[in-house]
């Protein structure tokens, strides 16, 4: 037996553990919540570097049955999701003492690390889809958790858009199953490619290939599927934002569609509806990257700004992906759509870390003086120093700057598209990464530097239980673009090997 | 053929539905409508001309095997109503207590979030 | 949550037990005729949804207490994973290692058999709280809502 099922089985348990062990203690909820994180953080941290696995639910054996996968792809999501989600429940211990009804955001939360868990070590379609909305339907509570007005609202726009995107993906599931007769990916993926490989698709596919890119497009906020982005992400409490923009848009929008359309559809070369898709990742990045960019830059808010600026990196990796993608849909030369997929996963999981820290740092800033508006405060850095400093990590971190992870994954992101041969787009990421250091200086003038006034005055650091997850994730900020020769050999090469052999994918689930 | 442009059609309409109408709760009788649509659609894909219905009982013989429809989308649209149903009771409750903060079922007064 | 009148108290004093039979029997049918632990489940949490309706809340509670419910639901949810976890003694999550049993008896299809009584026992209590909590907003009186619709 291996641990592959693990992940999705341990987090289930606490949820619903959570709660009948609340109705009588309520404080060893949290306790629960913490072990639970921290097992499946050491769990996802231990697989590094293993084999690909498979897990045979029920003894059927695939394709009959419901498969669960782990490859290198799969490791490179655990990794990000756990770790975080351990990071933010620590977080959560100090910061969610303003709510009530905290045994039921524990169990919520663990739900909803089970749903993302289960989407990505999924190996067949139905069962990714019922973790999808596992982990979607938990985050719409989560969103609406303190019920105010704005945040119920927010709440609400989020829950509409991404029931009408689970509806598409349901649709495209159903349609896939029409045309192949078989709901497993990697068998799905093999009837694919010897009826239709390197001609045209079938219609029905081309339109299930839509849907699936419209539903994930949703759940990975790209434009023009952002809008329930900028609301929720700002109403939410700030662990939960932080888990939102660092994982959650990542495992269920943008692992879901690399998936689905690197190794269901395939990219084989010279097929014109796989170029097809391609450009619409591509047009869809490049759409994100440019309006995020503008629209961030006059926010006062700034859990809004973060949030603006989440559509924005997004784009980024999608573009890395889907440079790589046309690449190989073209014919082009593997490397160079290796070097794209590179930069593309690399970019995810640099995001993961700096975003959640820098929603967590938002989190931290509310706590302390009550406000999240921009004009207000100032001069944080007399006052908070730790939360000062790893904030000013993470702004800069996702600016670019030299010696930062997110100067590397930006770099290897955009060398690889003007080597593609589309240097107007490379211009635009290019103009667009310095207008996101422009917005992040505006942060770091307005609130971090400055002298003292406004609610600022009354602040203090925040306590160990707080600041402790802020600081692991500034050394990961650092760490990552520093140490990649150590780092990335063991997690992010196979995760790239494994969306460019799709082959491989097929052999490990079917034999 | 003619069913499943029946199917796209009532999709549209709860589509329609959810963009053009002003009040909450039709709103989110629209998104119902798409799930639906999504559903019958599912079962559809199943469908065999002249099929049992696919349950083995004392009485089955192996040359009935053949005309049973196909099973597996009735799996997933037993789990999809299962899911509509717990989004409905979501969805419902936070309508319910907008209704509270606001008074009005109206979209254009409450959405007050903007920039 | 006042109740209703006395015509419908009546009929669910004598409807309520019936409907919680027929919907055990569908759920412990469930691996021979269509239905099983969900479609059972609602049926049951619909007789006490039913009790709710006619009679008030407090009868509701006094019958089924809400921290009863909720115990019920929490529960329910673990049996099933302990279910699938008791396969892994075959090497597999949700290895059937029960006795499989005669075919087309009561006692037959190994796991099927706890996996449907536990999905009924947290879907009832789980859509009987949903109920509870959406009944818990208080109602503005019908003539006050009709006016705000009309201006």
């Amino acid at each position: 037996m291996n641990q592959v099922p693990l992940y999705v089985a341990i987090p289930l348990g606490a949820a619903f553990l959570i709660p009948l062990v609340g109705i009588w203690w309520k404080k060893v909820g949290e306790t629960l919540a913490v072990l639970t994180t921290l097992v499946l953080a050491a769990m996802a941290i231990s697989a590094i570097g293993s084999p690909g696995v498979v897990h045979h639910m029920g003894g059927w054996t695939a394709p009959l049955g419901i498969a669960l996968v782990s490859d290198g792809l799969t490791v490179l999501l655990l990794i990000a999701v756990n770790v975080i989600a351990f990071l933010c429940i620590l977080f959560s211990l100090k910061y969610m003492t303003a709510y009530t009804g905290l045994v039921k955001y524990y169990s919520l939360f663990m739900l909803m690390v089970a749903g993302m868990n289960g989407v990505v070590v999924s190996g067949d379609l139905f069962n990714l889809f019922v973790f999808l909305e596992i982990a979607s339907v938990a985050s719409y509570a989560l969103v609406a958790f303190g019920v105010e007005a704005d945040e119920l609202e927010a709440g609400f726009k989020y829950m509409i858009l991404g029931t009408v995107a689970s509806t598409m993906i349901l649709f495209a599931v159903g349609t896939v199953y029409a045309v192949t007769g078989t709901l497993n990916m990697a068998d799905a993926s093999r009837e694919i490619a010897t009826r239709f490989g390197g001609g045209e698709m079938n219609p029905a596919l081309l339109l299930a290939a839509a849907f699936f890119l419209m539903g994930f497009g949703l759940k990975a906020a790209l434009v023009p599927f952002h809008a329930w982005l900028p609301d929720a992400h700002p109403s939410a409490p700030a662990p939960i934002s932080a888990m939102l923009s660092g994982v959650v848009i990542k495992s269920l929008g943008v692992y879901a569609m690399c998936r689905v359309m690197f190794h269901v559809f395939g990219f084989a070369s010279a097929s014109p509806s796989s170029v097809i898709i391609a450009n619409g990742m591509i047009a869809f990045s490049v759409l994100s990257i440019v309006l995020s960019g503008l629209l961030a830059i006059g926010q006062w808010d700034f859990k809004r700004l973060l949030a603006y600026s989440s559509i924005g990196q997004i784009g980024y990796v999608t573009l890395g992906l889907g440079v790589g993608a046309r690449v190989l849909a073209t014919g082009g030369t593997r490397t160079l759509a290796a070097l794209a997929i590179l930069g593309g996963l690399f970019h995810l999981i640099n995001h993961a870390a700096f975003k959640s820290l820098l929603f967590l740092s938002s989190g931290a800033i509310q706590h302390a003086t009550g406000t999240r508006d921009m004009k207000m405060l100032s001069g944080l850095r007399q006052r908070m120093p730790i939360t000062a400093a790893t904030t000013n990590f993470a702004a800069l971190s996702i600016s670019g700057v030299p010696p930062f992870s997110g100067f590397w994954s930006k770099l290897v992101i955009i060398v690889a598209t003007i080597q593609a041969g589309h240097p107007a787009i490379a211009a635009v990421a290019i103009a667009m990464a310095f207008i996101t250091l422009a917005y992040y200086v505006k942060v770091q003038r307005e609130m971090i530097f400055g002298p003292v006034r406004g609610p600022a005055e009354a602040a203090r650091e925040v306590s160990a239980v707080m600041y402790v997850p802020l600081i692991i994730l500034a050394i990961v900020c650092v760490g990552f673009g520093l140490l990649y020769p150590v780092f990335g050999n063991q997690i992010l090469e196979p995760a790239r090997d494994a969306l460019l052999n799709g082959a491989e994918y097929v052999k490990l689930v079917l034999g | 053929m003619t069913v499943y442009f029946l199917c796209a059609v009532l999709l549209t309409m709860g589509l329609y539905c959810l963009v053009a109408k002003k009040n909450i709760v039709k709103k989110i009788i629209g998104v119902v409508i798409m799930e639906y649509a999504v559903n019958l659609y599912l079962i559809i894909i199943g469908y065999k001309k002249g099929g049992l219905a696919p349950i083995i009982e004392k009485t089955t013989t192996p040359a009935m095997l053949e005309r049973f429809v196909d099973p597996l989308p009735q799996a997933l649209v037993l789990t999809s109503i299962v899911i509509g149903l717990g989004v409905l009771a979501l969805m419902v409750s936070m309508v319910i207590r907008l209704y509270e903060k606001h008074g009005t079922f109206d979209m254009s007064q409450i959405s007050k979030l903007r920039g | 949550m006042k109740g209703m009148t006395l015509i419908v108290r009546t009929i669910t004093d004598f409807v309520v037990a019936f409907i919680v039979v027929f919907g055990a029997y569908i759920v412990l049918y469930g691996h021979l005729t269509p239905g099983g632990g969900f479609a059972g489940g609602v049926i049951i949490a619909c007789a006490f949804i039913l009790l709710m309706l006619a009679h008030g809340k407090e009868a509701a509670f006094a019958r089924l207490p809400e921290k009863a419910a909720h115990i019920f639901d929490s529960a329910g949810a673990l049996a099933f994973l302990i279910i699938g976890w008791i396969g892994l003694s075959g090497g597999f999550f949700f290895l059937n290692v029960f006795g499989r049993g005669e075919q087309f008896r009561l006692l037959s299809s190994g796991m099927i058999f706890p996996l449907n009584i536990a999905i009924a026992f947290k879907v009832g209590a789980s859509l009987f709280l949903v109920f509870a909590a959406l009944a818990m907003f208080r109602r503005r009186s019908f003539r006050a809502m009709i006016e705000e619709e009309l201006s």
